[in-house]
């Protein structure tokens, strides 16, 4: 999950319904760290994402090998 | 008396200045045998000198470090034609390189551009200088014309004068100002994915990068890297300037110390540190300025080679005001397209202004650390992440000053001026906020 900064104009959606993953700077701005989304926030991340009136949240699907990982991590599939 | 030694780097810049007027064509020719370019699409040679600039290890000396063979593999697919950009826009106000490279070495930057052109299949090049180079245009035109004259022309060449702002040379910024006049930078998420004017792959290189292009494609990669290190071979153009008797730019090989390169320029004074690879690098102190100048040695201290830039800052220089002046010039050369840029720079102004005043509350310096760390990497570009490396390396390298400030005490370098030049910029372009 990223931002793009061009796009973003701190409209704040993304961090009212994900405040577990995003919180905003002192000037408004998203901050989202870098690490995956864990498997029970996903579908809040992409509720997040098309609550954006910018399109500015950005999801990428994980690669195969790293979602493996994740579940041999949680123990739990993937939603 | 002062003893000139005889620069024993000289691959870039003529030996013999060029007599003004005088053909630069034939002055080149005579330094360097002239090089045959394929006119169409010559698979053959194109491997030879993809297989040689791979070989030498150079890096791109735009300020990213980038090894130059990588960025022809995604230059060079799609099925229209591509075009070369030669980047010598040279927005760090503290560097000469580029432009001093356009007007003495003009058919070197051309011969790199000819080549990169040819191995890519790019059917132009376009040359983009700062709206107020006018010497390094009219020489760079000039040296068209001339290779127009000789015959030797393979692929249209245009010169392009965008504004010179400084983040108009980042090069999707520049990639942009062709396309559509507006030098924003992008958000680039996959970089094998080719920058594009009218869906034309552009590949853009520094002026300088070119010129080395045009050195390994003639004397092969070998030869190349008998100068530098391992990791950065080869020489490279340095703008020395600040507490020096003859400031200018220089040619040195990856790996000399620091001290060294001021040292060549001439120091009278006591230094305090010196500023390094731009206003988006980071200060060395004094007592670490034996550090060798190449990625290695400079990561280490929390710096970069960036540009070549070594500014040197005498002792009677406060590095918090400079660091101040540094920090408000850059916030106004934001593109004014992301927040914590167009916010967070501006801010770190403040507090640095305030700190140097001696008018900060006692959390100044926290605040700073702070916004630093809440801005870092959060741009579509590396602007701001320049700005909030030089900060991070003020703090540390002028630790004694910064405790000064925060006291409201004057520091040692108070009564001292400012050794950095802040060009007027220009009317900033960009979404209003």
């Amino acid at each position: 999950m990223r931002v793009d900064p061009v796009a973003c104009d701190a409209h704040g959606y993304c961090a009212e319904l994900l405040p577990e993953r995003i919180t905003l700077d002192e000037w408004g701005y998203p901050m989202v760290d870098g690490t995956p989304v864990e498997a029970d926030l996903v579908g809040l991340a992409r509720r997040a994402a098309a609550a954006c009136p910018r399109r500015a949240l950005l999801l990428e699907e994980m690669a195969l090998l790293e979602e493996t990982t994740l579940l041999e991590g949680t123990g739990r599939p993937l939603g | 008396m002062t003893i000139m030694t005889v620069d024993v780097t000289q691959r870039l810049l003529p030996v013999v200045p060029p007599v003004a007027g005088s053909p630069a064509l034939a002055a080149h020719l005579a330094m360097h045998p002239a090089l045959t370019v394929p006119s169409g699409d010559d698979p053959v040679w194109g491997d030879r000198i993809r297989q040689a600039v791979a070989e030498s290890g150079l890096l791109g000396r735009g300020g990213a470090g980038f090894p130059t063979g990588a960025k022809w593999n995604s230059a060079s697919t799609g099925r229209r034609r591509a075009m070369v950009v030669v980047n010598a826009m040279e927005g760090e106000p503290a560097s000469a390189k580029d432009r001093v490279l356009m007007e003495r070495s003009p058919h070197l930057v051309l011969d790199g551009a000819e080549v990169a052109a040819a191995v890519i299949g790019a059917s132009d090049i376009v040359i983009c200088l700062a709206d107020g180079a006018h010497g390094p245009a009219s020489s760079v035109t000039r040296a068209i014309a001339e290779r127009e004259r000789a015959g030797t022309v393979r692929r249209r060449m245009s010169v392009q004068r965008p504004p010179g702002r400084y983040v108009t040379g980042e090069e999707s910024a520049l990639v942009g100002w062709l396309r559509n006049g507006r030098a924003l930078p992008i958000l680039r998420i996959d970089k094998s994915v080719p920058l594009e004017v009218a869906r034309r792959p552009v590949l853009v290189h520094n002026a300088e990068t070119l010129a080395q292009v045009a050195l390994v494609a003639r004397y092969g990669p070998e030869w190349f890297r008998r100068l530098g290190t391992l990791d950065a071979p080869g020489s490279t153009l340095v703008t020395v300037t600040g507490a020096v008797r003859t400031p200018g730019v220089l040619e040195v090989e990856y790996g000399t110390p620091v001290d060294d390169i001021v040292r060549r320029a001439g120091v009278n004074d006591e230094l305090s540190g010196a500023l390094v690879g731009g206003y988006g690098g980071a200060w060395l102190d004094a007592s670490d300025l034996s550090t060798a100048y190449a990625p290695g040695p400079m990561a280490t201290m929390g710096a970069s080679c960036g540009v070549g830039i070594v500014v040197a800052l005498p002792a009677t220089s406060c590095g918090i005001a400079e660091t101040a002046r540094v920090a408000r010039y850059m916030a106004g050369q934001s593109a004014g397209q992301c927040g914590p840029c167009v916010f967070g720079l501006p801010a770190l102004a403040d507090d640095l202004e305030a700190l140097w005043a001696g008018s900060g509350d006692g959390g100044v310096v926290a605040r700073i650390e702070g916004r630093a760390a809440q801005i870092e990497g959060r741009g579509a570009c590396r602007h701001p992440d320049g700005v909030v490396r030089l900060v991070r390396s003020a703090l540390a390298v002028f630790a004694d000053d910064v405790h000064q400030h925060a006291s409201g005490r004057p520091c040692r370098g108070h009564a001292g001026g400012s050794v950095l030049t802040f060009p007027k910029e220009h009317a900033p372009t960009g979404r209003a906020r």
